[in-house]
């Protein structure tokens, strides 16, 4: 087993453990910062498989500002009594089941499917060659998410003020 | 390294962020297991352009795209939450509908 594979599985069990807790943690900020300690781990994975340029995206665009904005919008919907809003639904256990069925069904069949194949990693991502083909091939799929992500900006922001007229 | 690693890892985080959706009762929580069953496809996606070795790099490309959705959707979803937030004082998603 080389020191990639031995990195991988640690930062595997990181990101597994983190995500269990920030899916079950009672406490709001708490999920949201054990969030941030799963992606970072996925970004390592993300390292390890070759792809730099992604990684650095993901720390830079989930850690850096979703995770942010999460936790603004925690702060500003915390409700005057401090209710038990943090813990989880009655109806857990059914969640837990059908969470179990999905990961054990996509476990399956990627076992299934996909035993013994192994990573070679020849073509490394970093930011040159990812941006040779994104403006090269992919630029018009980048265009029309540019006016996406515009369009769900303006969105969100006539959203808000509508809600404040009131 | 196998490739069964990172695919087995995102099923397991997969199944957690259905979980966190379908038990959480914070609408903001529930945003954050969408996330999480985001990045399982991201890390999917990552994994077989690693294992193809794709001169277009098309899984990367698409984990840049996926990002930047998951980025928009969070921005829309939080606006909705918020504005539910002004209009009924309270994102708990069992109390929302119940009144």
């Amino acid at each position: 087993m080389s020191a990639t594979e031995i990195l991988f599985l640690v930062f595997a069990v990181i990101a597994v453990g983190s995500a269990v807790l920030a899916m079950t943690s009672k406490q709001l900020v708490h999920s949201a910062l054990w969030l941030v300690v799963t992606l970072g781990a996925i970004a390592g994975c993300f390292v390890l498989m070759t792809a730099e340029f992604v990684a650095w995206v993901q720390v830079l665009v989930y850690v850096g500002s979703i995770v942010v904005l999460v936790i603004f919008a925690l702060m500003m919907t915390r409700q005057p009594a401090a209710g038990p809003s943090a813990e989880v639904t009655g109806n857990r256990w059914a969640a837990a089941v059908i969470g179990l069925v999905a990961a054990g069904g996509l476990g399956a069949t990627v076992v299934a499917g996909f035993e013994g194949e192994r990573i070679e990693g020849q073509r490394i991502g970093t930011a040159g060659s990812l941006g040779d083909a994104l403006f090269n091939d992919w630029v018009l799929a980048f265009e029309v998410l540019s006016l996406v992500l515009l369009a769900a900006l303006i969105g969100a922001i006539v959203i808000s003020r509508a809600g404040s007229d009131r | 390294m196998p490739l069964l690693y990172p695919l087995v890892l995102a099923a397991a985080l997969f199944g957690i962020g259905v979980y966190g959706v379908l038990a959480r009762r914070n609408a903001v929580l529930m945003l954050l297991g969408v996330e999480l069953m985001l990045n399982a496809v991201n890390l999917n996606l990552v994994a077989f352009d690693a294992w193809h070795g794709d001169e277009l790099h098309t899984g990367q490309v698409l984990t840049l795209f996926t990002i930047a959705l998951a980025a928009a959707e969070i921005g829309l979803g939080l606006a909705i939450i918020l504005t539910l937030f002004r209009a009924v004082r309270t994102i708990d998603v069992d109390k929302v509908g119940a009144e």
